[in-house]
């Protein structure tokens, strides 16, 4: 007996050790940006934008506007597109014996899995070779959005399909029973049951856009002007911080950016952790 | 089997079979279901007594191979040709595990009346209440209406969604198995309203509880598996007659707890 104890506690404070240290890495990195980076953030910080040049003057102002520029406008892209998608493969192919449809359906199965183990860097390069050179749109936040819809809609469709599986069959039944079809059954009772999930889905594809740099090096063209249309350029913030720490002097310029970006995910995550554990409160 | 001749008949089969893609699971059924009465469907499991429910609303549709020959009919028309929306207007299902949608009370409710056209608040709020009372479930929840249905116990998510059925005014009310998650008390309430229900509604439940076909039925199926496990029809019969002088030594077999 004593013998299988002590087995129990040695398994037991190595997952503990394992799990600690896991949160002490996390709090190291962050406290780590926030010390070094916290000191230089002013409000003047924020409202002005990078002068340029090797000194790396100058604040974030033209980089927060192109970051939540470019999530919107690939939200606006990727969203419709990847759930679209993911409510097609879960809610309507399943009801046929169609060959051809089950064919499309695995195919589409496949590449989507593909597609979201793609390093990000390819995806740079297509939209680079297809919407920057061919279709002739330059480094632009159309380019980039697009190409960035294009890494980001295998996320929302993988997030999406799990979302609307978890959904008990036994309420689509129920709602087929009472005489709805797919649709209403899909937009007036799945949907809503899968809200959360979906959104969490959202939520990791634009925390994907704010961290991502490699796909817009090639694809924002870097402009630290504000941007003024669609067609502008622009950099984001990480792609500001990838810029300051390797082409001007201004580490701690770099550190401060940083600190406002890991702020910012920290507050997307806890805004739709609010919003959705509201929703489900509501359901239940 | 006199009382059964002069019996409405609501529903019907004739010649029914279903296959799952070259599995054949119903062979060859032919069943009158009477109007305003009970009837049970009992037998061992897998012996597809809720495939042939799940026919008479054609939830079958759903599942991809599915092939049947024969025909089922609401009031004398075939079901297959019926829309398929109008027919489950008009056959309503409660399933075996309670299944409110995450919505208030209110909308698990008005769900049905507002796929079909109702959309004025005060009738719905008139309905809601009727289908409520109906399902005896009106006294507990009156207060609580804007509450999620999900907050409810077994036995009350089991009344609303059967209040949820009613709603739509079917002719007919398919169960399956509606008891089996629940406890005891919550059972035999949900019995008693079965008993008030037929008044209004044609009842088919599946049971896999002897006793509860017994207690609530008027007419019981029995049915049972053939050597190629495809689910026959071996009678059906008034429930006291079935229970005390079953026809096929089968059926007394089973009654009698021999198997299933």
């Amino acid at each position: 007996m004593n013998r299988r104890n002590l087995t129990q506690n040695t398994a037991f404070g190595v997952f503990w050790l394992t799990g600690a240290i896991a949160v002490l890495i996390m709090v190291f990195v962050v406290g780590y940006v926030m010390v070094k980076g916290l000191p230089g953030i002013t409000t003047e910080f924020f409202t002005t934008s990078p002068r340029g040049g090797l000194s790396g003057e100058g604040g974030i102002y033209s980089t927060i506007v192109t970051t939540f520029y470019m999530i919107i406008v690939t939200l606006t892209f990727a969203a419709p597109l990847g759930i679209g998608a993911a409510i097609y493969l879960t809610e309507y192919s399943s009801g046929t014996d169609n060959k051809a449809i089950c064919k499309l359906v695995s195919i589409a199965g496949f590449g989507v899995e593909i597609l979201a183990g793609v390093p990000s860097i390819i995806f740079g390069l297509f939209g680079y070779a297809l919407f920057v050179s061919a279709l002739n749109m330059g480094f632009s936040i159309l380019s980039a959005s697009l190409a960035g819809a294009c890494l980001i809609i295998p996320v929302i469709i993988r997030t999406t399909e799990e979302a609307l599986k978890s959904v008990p069959a036994g309420y689509r039944e129920g709602s087929l029973a009472l005489g709805a079809n797919r649709w209403e059954t899909t937009w007036k009772v799945v949907l809503p049951a899968a809200l959360r999930g979906i959104s969490t889905g959202i939520l990791l594809s634009a925390g994907r856009i704010v961290s991502e740099t490699a796909i817009f090096f090639v694809t924002l063209g870097g402009s630290y002007r504000v941007p003024h249309s669609l067609m502008s350029g622009g950099r984001t913030m990480a792609l500001h911080v990838y810029y300051l720490a390797m082409e001007t002097r201004a580490f701690d310029k770099a550190m401060s950016t940083a600190a406002v970006l890991v702020a910012m995910i920290i507050i997307m995550n806890l805004t739709i952790n609010t919003i959705t554990s509201r929703i489900s409160v509501k359901q239940r | 089997m006199e009382t059964e001749r002069t019996e409405n008949t609501r529903m019907m089969t004739e010649n029914f079979s279903l296959f799952y893609g070259s599995f054949k699971a119903l062979n060859n059924i032919t069943i009158k279901i009477p109007a305003n009465r009970i009837t049970a469907f009992i037998g061992p499991s897998g012996c597809g007594k809720s495939t042939l429910l799940r026919s008479f609303n054609r939830m079958n549709d759903l599942i991809p191979g599915v092939i049947t020959t024969g025909a089922v009919f609401l009031d004398g028309g075939d079901v297959a040709r019926e829309d398929v929306v109008q027919l489950r207007k008009k056959v309503g299902m409660v399933f075996q595990r309670p299944n409110p949608f995450p919505k208030s009370i209110f909308d698990n409710v008005a769900y049905g009346p507002r796929l079909h056209g109702t959309k004025n608040r005060s009738d719905l709020a008139v309905l809601v209440e009727k289908s409520l009372k109906r399902a005896a479930l009106w006294e507990e929840v009156r207060d609580d209406l804007h509450k999620s249905g999900m907050s409810l116990s077994g036995g009350q998510q089991q009344r609303l969604c059967i209040a949820r059925a009613i709603a739509i005014e079917p002719e007919v009310i398919l169960m399956d198995e509606p008891a089996s998650a629940l406890d005891p008390v919550a059972t035999l309430k949900i019995e008693e309203l079965m008993n008030e229900l037929k008044k209004n509604y044609t009842i088919a439940i599946v049971t896999h509880n002897m006793q509860q076909a017994g207690r609530v039925s008027d007419y019981t199926a029995f049915m049972l598996t053939d050597e190629k496990r495809a689910g026959n029809l071996i009678e059906i019969g008034p429930t006291k007659q079935i229970f005390t002088t079953p026809s096929d030594s089968r059926t007394e077999d089973y009654i009698s707890g021999r198997f299933g």
